[in-house]
C-alpha cells in the first residue's frame, strides 16, 4: 500500500501533504497537552515497534503470506493521535533511510495509512468494544474488525488517489501521465488484494496482540477502553473531547446567529426548487436554473405530501425575515438536540441492561 | 519450507544489510559524498520533484541518465542499483503498467491475442515505469550516499520541527534494538521447536511475539524517558550544527537546482 514516487501527480502529492500536515500538527498538539515531555520517547519507541511489526511476514489462510501495518495496535494502545504520529514516523523512516515508499508521496502514504488508518481503527474499535471489560472476548473481535476495516479504508483511499490521476492528468493525446487506470479499474484492482489478504493480516495481528495483552499486560488496553479516567493516555483522548465539545457549542451558537445571512443569497439553492419555482422564470440566474427543463411529474405529485411547519425557514406569524431565520435555526438545533439526547439515553439504558445481565 | 520465523528473520537480515551497505557507500570518496548533506538532500529532493513534474518521456529519460551518471561519479555499485532498485521496480511497476498497454483508449498500433495495443497505452506504461525507476534511483542515491545522522542534520537545517527530527533519530536507533530483540526471541523459539508448525500456530506465534515486543517497547519508552529526564531533558531539543557551506557546495546546489528547474521547464 506504500505508494512510490511517480504514481501521483505533484498537485495530488501537495494536497495530501497539506492534509497530512494538518493531521500531524493536531496530533502533536493533542499529545503534548496530555503527555508533555513523554511524547518524544513514547512515540519514537512505538514507531520503532510499528516498523518491526510491519516486517512480520505472516502466513495467511490459503498458503500466501502478508504484512500487517500495525496501525490498529497503535490506535488501541496509544489512541488515534499517538498512532498517527508513530505510524507517520515509521513510514518516514522507511522512505528516508531505507528508500522504501516515496519522498514526494510521503504525505499521501501518511495520510492514508497513519491518519485515516488510525482514525478508522480507533473509531471502529471503540464502537464495537463499547464498555466491555478489558478481558472481554468482544475486544478481540473489535480489534480484528477494526484492523480489517482500517487497512481497507487506507487501501480505498490509495485506490481513489490512483484512479483520479488519468482523469485530471493526461497530455493532449489522452495519454495518462501518472497512474494510468481510472477509478473503475483502480478500485477493484487495489481492493481485491486488501479485502482478501492485507486486511486479514492486519486483523490477525490486531486480534492476536489484544488477546495476548488481555492475559499478559491488560494495563496497555486501558488507555482507549473508555473505562478508566485517570490513566495519562486516556486523558489524551478525553480532555480534547471535552474541549472540542465546548468549541462545538460555540460554533453552533455562531452559526445560529449567522443564519440570517442566508437571506442575502440571491435565487434558490441548486436542486431545492419547489414546483412553483419554474426554471423558466425570467428572474432566475441561468446557472441556477439550467438543469431542469420542466417540472418533473414526481416532484409535482410529492410536493403535496408534506408541508413544513416553518415554510421557507420562517414561521408565518413572524414578520421579520431575519428573525424568522434565527428562530428556525434555534428550533432546528433544539429538535436535533432532543433527538440526540433521546438516542443517548436509549443507548445508555441498553448498555446498563447489558452489563447487569 | 520457510515459516514465519525464517522469512521474517530474513527480512530483518536484509534490512540490516541494507543499512550497513548504506553506511559503507556513504564513507566512499565520490561526487555526492563530497557535497554538504544539506545540498545532497535539497538537490536530490528537487530532482525527485522534477521527475514527477516532467510530462515528456525524453526529459524523464534524461533525468534517468543523470541519475546513472551521479551513481557512477559517487562510486555506487551499479549492480546494487540493478538488484535493489531497477529490477524490483520493473517487477512491481512493470506488472502494474502492463495491462495499461491494452486497456488505455487511443490509436491502435498493433494487436496481440485479439486485443489492441494502443499508442497511448504504450506511452503511459513506459512513462510510468521510467518515472518510478528514476525517482526511486534518486531516493536510493540519497540513502546510499548519506549517513542517516547527516540526513537528520540536513532535515534540521531545512527547518523541520525539532521534535519530528528527534523522533526520527530515536526511532531509527530503536528499530535496530528492537530488530535485535526480536531476532533473539525468534532464535530462542527456534531452538525449542521441532518440525514445521501449522500456519494457524505460526499466526498465533506472530501475534504473541508482537504482544511481547509491545510490552517491552512500552517499558523501554518509560526507561528512555527517565534516562532523558535524569540528563536534564525538559522537552527542549538542542542540537549542534556543524555544517559549513563551501564554494563547491554552492556550485553543487546551483547545478542541482538548475538541472531540476530545466527538466521541469522542458518537460512541461
Amino acid at each position: 500500500m506504500h505508494i512510490p514516487d511517480g504514481y501521483l501527480s505533484p498537485s495530488t502529492c501537495a494536497v495530501l501533504y497539506a492534509g497530512a500536515a494538518a493531521g500531524w500538527y493536531s496530533a502533536l498538539k493533542r499529545l503534548k497537552r496530555a503527555l508533555l515531555n513523554r511524547v518524544i520517547p513514547l512515540i519514537s519507541v512505538f514507531a520503532a515497534f510499528s516498523f518491526v511489526v510491519m516486517m512480520f511476514n505472516l502466513p495467511l489462510p490459503g498458503g500466501t503470506t502478508g504484512h500487517a501495518l500495525g496501525v490498529t495496535v497503535a490506535a488501541i494502545v496509544l489512541g488515534p493521535a499517538g498512532a498517527t504520529l508513530a505510524l507517520s514516523i515509521a513510514i518516514a523512516i522507511q522512505a528516508l533511510f531505507f528508500g522504501d515508499g516515496g519522498i514526494s508521496t510521503l504525505g499521501a502514504n501518511c495520510f492514508n495509512m497513519a491518519i485515516v488508518g488510525s482514525l478508522v481503527a480507533y473509531v471502529v474499535y471503540r464502537l464495537i468494544a463499547a464498555r466491555a471489560a478489558l478481558t472481554s472476548r468482544r475486544r478481540v473481535v473489535a480489534a480484528a474488525i477494526a484492523g480489517y476495516l482500517a487497512v481497507n479504508a487506507a487501501a480505498l483511499l490509495a485506490a481513489i488517489e490512483f484512479g483520479i490521476q488519468p482523469i485530471f492528468f493526461h497530455d493532449a493525446s489522452g495519454t495518462p501521465l501518472y497512474a494510468p487506470y481510472r477509478l473503475s479499474v483502480a478500485i477493484p484492482a487495489m481492493m481485491i488484494g486488501h479485502l482478501t489478504f492485507a486486511g486479514i493480516a492486519e486483523a490477525v495481528i490486531a486480534a492476536g496482540v489484544v488477546a495476548y495483552l488481555q492475559v499478559a499486560d491488560p494495563g496497555l488496553l486501558r488507555a482507549t477502553s473508555g473505562l478508566a479516567q485517570d490513566a495519562s493516555l486516556e486523558s489524551t483522548e478525553l480532555r480534547p473531547a471535552a474541549h472540542s465539545l465546548r468549541r462545538l457549542w460555540i460554533a453552533i451558537a455562531v452559526l445560529m446567529l449567522l443564519t440570517p445571512l442566508g437571506i442575502l443569497a440571491a435565487g434558490t439553492a441548486w436542486g431545492k426548487w419547489s414546483p412553483a419555482q419554474s426554471p423558466h422564470a425570467a428572474n432566475r440566474a441561468p446557472a441556477v436554473s439550467a438543469p431542469v427543463p420542466m417540472v418533473p411529474q414526481g416532484l409535482q405529485r410529492l410536493s403535496k405530501l408534506w408541508t413544513a411547519p416553518f415554510p421557507a425557514y420562517a414561521p408565518a406569524f413572524v414578520r421579520s425575515h431575519s428573525f424568522g431565520y434565527l428562530l428556525s435555526a434555534v428550533f432546528g438545533v433544539g429538535i436535533l438536540l432532543c433527538l440526540s439526547l433521546l438516542a443517548q439515553s436509549m443507548v445508555e439504558r441498553y448498555r446498563r441492561r447489558g452489563s447487569s445481565a | 519450507m520457510s515459516g514465519f520465523l525464517e522469512s521474517t528473520g530474513m527480512g530483518f537480515a536484509r534490512a540490516i544489510t541494507q543499512a550497513m551497505l548504506s553506511e559503507k557507500t556513504a564513507r566512499r570518496r565520490g561526487l555526492l559524498q563530497s557535497l554538504d548533506p544539506r545540498v545532497r538532500v535539497v538537490g536530490l529532493f528537487s530532482l525527485v520533484l522534477a521527475v514527477t513534474l516532467a510530462r515528456r518521456f525524453a526529459v524523464v529519460a534524461a533525468l534517468f541518465a543523470i541519475a546513472v551518471l551521479l551513481a557512477l561519479c559517487s562510486r555506487v555499485n551499479l549492480l546494487t542499483l540493478v538488484k535493489r532498485v531497477w529490477l524490483v521496480v520493473l517487477a512491481f511497476t512493470g506488472v502494474i503498467a502492463l495491462p495499461a498497454i491494452f486497456v488505455t483508449p487511443g490509436r491502435a498500433i498493433a494487436a496481440a491475442g485479439g486485443v489492441n495495443i494502443t499508442e497511448q497505452g504504450l506511452r503511459t506504461a513506459a512513462l510510468l515505469v521510467l518515472r518510478v525507476e528514476t525517482a526511486v534511483t534518486f531516493t536510493t542515491l540519497l540513502v546510499l550516499c548519506t549517513p542517516w545522522t547527516e540526513v537528520l542534520k540536513a532535515l534540521r537545517a531545512l527547518h523541520l520541527p525539532k521534535e519530528a527530527i528527534t523522533m526520527l533519530a530515536m526511532t531509527y536507533r530503536y528499530v535496530f534494538l528492537l530488530v535485535e530483540t526480536t531476532t533473539q526471541m525468534f532464535e530462542s523459539r527456534r531452538s525449542r521447536r521441532v518440525g514445521v508448525l501449522p500456519a494457524a500456530e505460526q499466526r498465533r506465534m506472530a501475534a504473541r511475539t508482537a504482544g511481547v515486543l509491545l510490552s517491552k517497547s512500552m517499558e523501554m519508552s518509560n526507561e528512555v524517558y527517565l534516562a532523558m529526564q535524569s540528563r536534564g531533558f525538559r522537552g527542549e531539543v538542542n542540537a549542534l550544527s556543524e555544517f559549513r557551506m563551501t564554494m563547491w557546495d554552492y556550485a553543487g546546489l546551483l547545478a542541482f537546482l538548475l538541472t531540476g528547474g530545466l527538466a521541469a521547464w522542458m518537460g512541461k
